[in-house]
């Protein structure tokens, strides 16, 4: 008999798992603000969610059988770990996978940004080509980037760079000995060292508000900003530079209240601006699906977990 | 006496370097336009210089408006637009400022595929008109470690292959001969290559013999999944073909920075989301115009000096 087995339903993430996991197991899909019937609590062996949508204490709680939580995502922080951990059931989940979108995203970003990608792009369509000609870019070959955060997903931006022979820098709260980039201890001197900053540091409270006015300043009237770290960027700091003219551009992936974007940005000619699309590609979502029910699969084969929580 | 030279205007050659050329010469700006032969004759027939761009070109009338000319500087990569037939009737020199923007082009090359690839435009546009609150952006195609074509393995092909492999990248690559000098794989025939590939990028030449290169067949061994992107010239392209085939879903999208019938886009090509459209702007950074000027004046300089010019054309 197929085990049963808990889908939490994320339209967001829209991950192609169904597929996967119907021949199977019997999938019970927990649309998105429902509760689970209760005819079927009692069933559930395994639940299967995203790290957008996590699982509380209170849904752990609810499935009196439930013999292990797979996570189809690299974030666990709306898991209640401590509430699986009471329990004894374990947790997967799937890291790594989209680091290289996240790198080719923040550099892509980079390249629209200094390039003027979108702006002709909107400037032919509005068949204005007719009429003149579009302003220069800034070059980006040969320039010095500086990389705020340099962990799996900064690294990946560096080697990215090294094909555009430029001169990597970075910041982090350590020197990292195994890297050969040029290292700052300060942020604000780091800002000024370079050309272009890219942020992929890891978003939380100790990175909240990071990129402040005086980084901004530092990076100065030639510089151009990228930011794939949710909250690292002060937003109105940010508004505040590029309406003034303290840098040149910005591209950013990420916002301090998404899906809501200030008009003062989507109102502005220098920036790039993107729906949080970093890990959103198809072999990302594909894989992240495949990792996801590998794990169960190992589970109810009884053989060790591919991707435990540690 | 400083010589007399015009100094045609366009965007990359400003209003603004005007004064560092009055240290060396007698300026004459002259507006790109219809009527620039016209004008040309009557700012006089002492006029030894033409400082040029490949926007604004040198064709017969204005060269033959100008019966002193010794020197035509087009500051810029390419001499397409200066009849270079009429310059050599009369022995005149022309210069470029070859190698200066190759790497911009690169580059541009690259932006181009990840804005195709990973629905930057589209989901620039969705943002901007505010629909994020209501809705998603489908999901886009991954650019790192996939296969990459590259028609015409020149200056800047080779360029391009560099910044692939640092996007992790097999790169392919396509020239009517083998090049010795390069290891990527070699496909004598562009069909082939770009059945093989998942992204073809194209760097080659326009001549007679890669006019229309790209065709539907090339288009069709792309494939549904595949973009194509133009660095080269719009004629490489057969861009009726091309449009059928991102209309109908032959291909997947396109960046292209080069048309058949420039400034002129087609209305249907711009009416497509799974295109990257550019007004021609590859070369165009602030950092390269700055050069390629540097290198124009170097060759005024020269030729007045009676010293071998920089980069000589003719």
């Amino acid at each position: 008999m197929k085990p049963d087995i808990l889908l939490v339903e994320d339209i967001s993430t829209a991950l192609p798992i169904l597929e996967l996991l119907e021949p199977h197991y019997t999938v019970h899909v927990l649309p998105e603000d429902s509760e689970v019937p209760a005819a079927v609590a009692g069933r559930i062996r395994a639940l299967v969610t995203t790290t957008n949508k996590g699982v509380d204490g209170a849904l752990i709680d609810a499935l009196p059988n439930l013999e292990m939580i797979a996570n189809a995502g690299a974030h666990l922080d709306r898991i209640d770990l401590a509430a699986a951990r009471a329990r004894a059931i374990p947790v997967t989940y799937t890291p790594g996978i989209s680091v290289a979108e996240v790198a080719d995203l923040a550099f892509a970003l980079l390249l629209s940004a200094a390039r003027l990608t979108c702006e002709g792009d909107r400037y032919v369509r509005a068949g204005r080509w007719h009429d003149g000609m579009l302003r220069f870019g800034i070059r980006v070959n040969r320039k010095r980037l500086g990389i705020v955060g340099l962990g799996r997903i900064g690294r990946v931006v560096a080697k990215r760079a090294r094909g555009f022979a430029m001169e990597v820098h970075y910041h982090e709260p350590n020197e990292m000995t195994d890297v050969a980039y040029r290292y700052h201890a300060d942020l604000i001197e780091l800002a000024g060292a370079v050309d272009f900053l890219v942020v992929t540091c890891t978003s939380g409270p100790e990175t909240d508000g990071l990129i402040n006015g005086r980084v901004l300043s530092a990076l100065g009237s030639g510089g151009v900003l990228v930011n794939m770290a949710r909250r690292a960027v002060d937003e109105a700091a940010l508004i505040d530079a590029l309406e003034n003219g303290v840098i040149a551009g910005a591209a950013l992936d990420t916002f301090a209240h998404e899906p809501r974007v200030p008009d003062a940005l989507t109102t502005m000619e220098n920036v790039v601006l993107q729906a949080h699309m970093g890990t959103k590609t198809w072999e990302t979502k594909r894989a992240f699906a495949a990792r996801t029910a590998a794990n169960l699969d190992a589970h109810f084969a009884g053989a060790p977990l591919p991707d435990p929580v540690p | 006496m400083k010589p007399e030279i015009i100094l045609v205007l366009t965007p990359s050659n400003p209003p603004r370097i005007v004064p560092a050329l009055k240290e060396h010469f007698v300026v004459h700006p002259l507006a790109i336009g219809d009527d620039m032969a016209r004008t040309a004759a009557r700012l006089g027939g002492n006029v030894r210089a033409l400082v040029t761009t490949t926007q604004a070109g040198a064709d017969a009338p204005l060269i033959d408006a100008l019966p002193k000319l010794e020197i035509i500087v087009c500051s810029s990569g390419h001499v397409d637009t200066v009849d270079r037939a009429t310059a050599r009737k009369r022995g005149i020199a022309v210069t470029n400022a070859p190698g200066i923007s190759a790497p911009d082009v690169a580059d541009f090359a690259i932006a181009h595929l990840m804005a195709v690839a990973r629905e930057i435009s589209k989901c620039e546009d969705f943002v901007r008109s505010g629909r994020w609150t209501s809705g998603l952006m489908p999901l886009s195609t991954r650019v790192s470690g996939k296969t990459l074509g590259i028609v015409g393995m020149g200056e800047i092909g080779r360029i391009v292959a560099r910044r692939a492999e640092g996007l992790d990248m097999t790169v392919c690559y396509h020239e009517p001969e083998k090049m010795p000098d390069v290891s990527y794989r070699y496909f004598d025939d562009v069909i082939e290559l770009a059945r093989h590939v998942d992204f073809l990028s194209l760097h080659c030449r326009a001549e007679p013999a890669t006019r229309h290169l790209v065709d539907r067949a090339v288009l069709k061994a792309l494939g549904p999944q595949g973009i194509l992107v133009n660095m080269a010239r719009g004629v490489v392209v057969d861009e009726d073909a091309l449009i059928e085939a991102l209309e109908s879903g032959g291909i997947a999208g396109a960046g292209l920075d080069v048309f058949e019938n420039e400034p002129h886009v087609p209305e249907r090509l711009r009416a497509l989301t799974n295109v990257v459209l550019s007004p021609h702007q590859g070369a165009f950074t602030e950092e390269a115009k700055a050069d390629m000027l540097e290198m124009a004046l170097a060759n005024l300089r020269a030729h007045f000096a009676g010293q071998a010019l920089i980069s000589p054309v003719l």
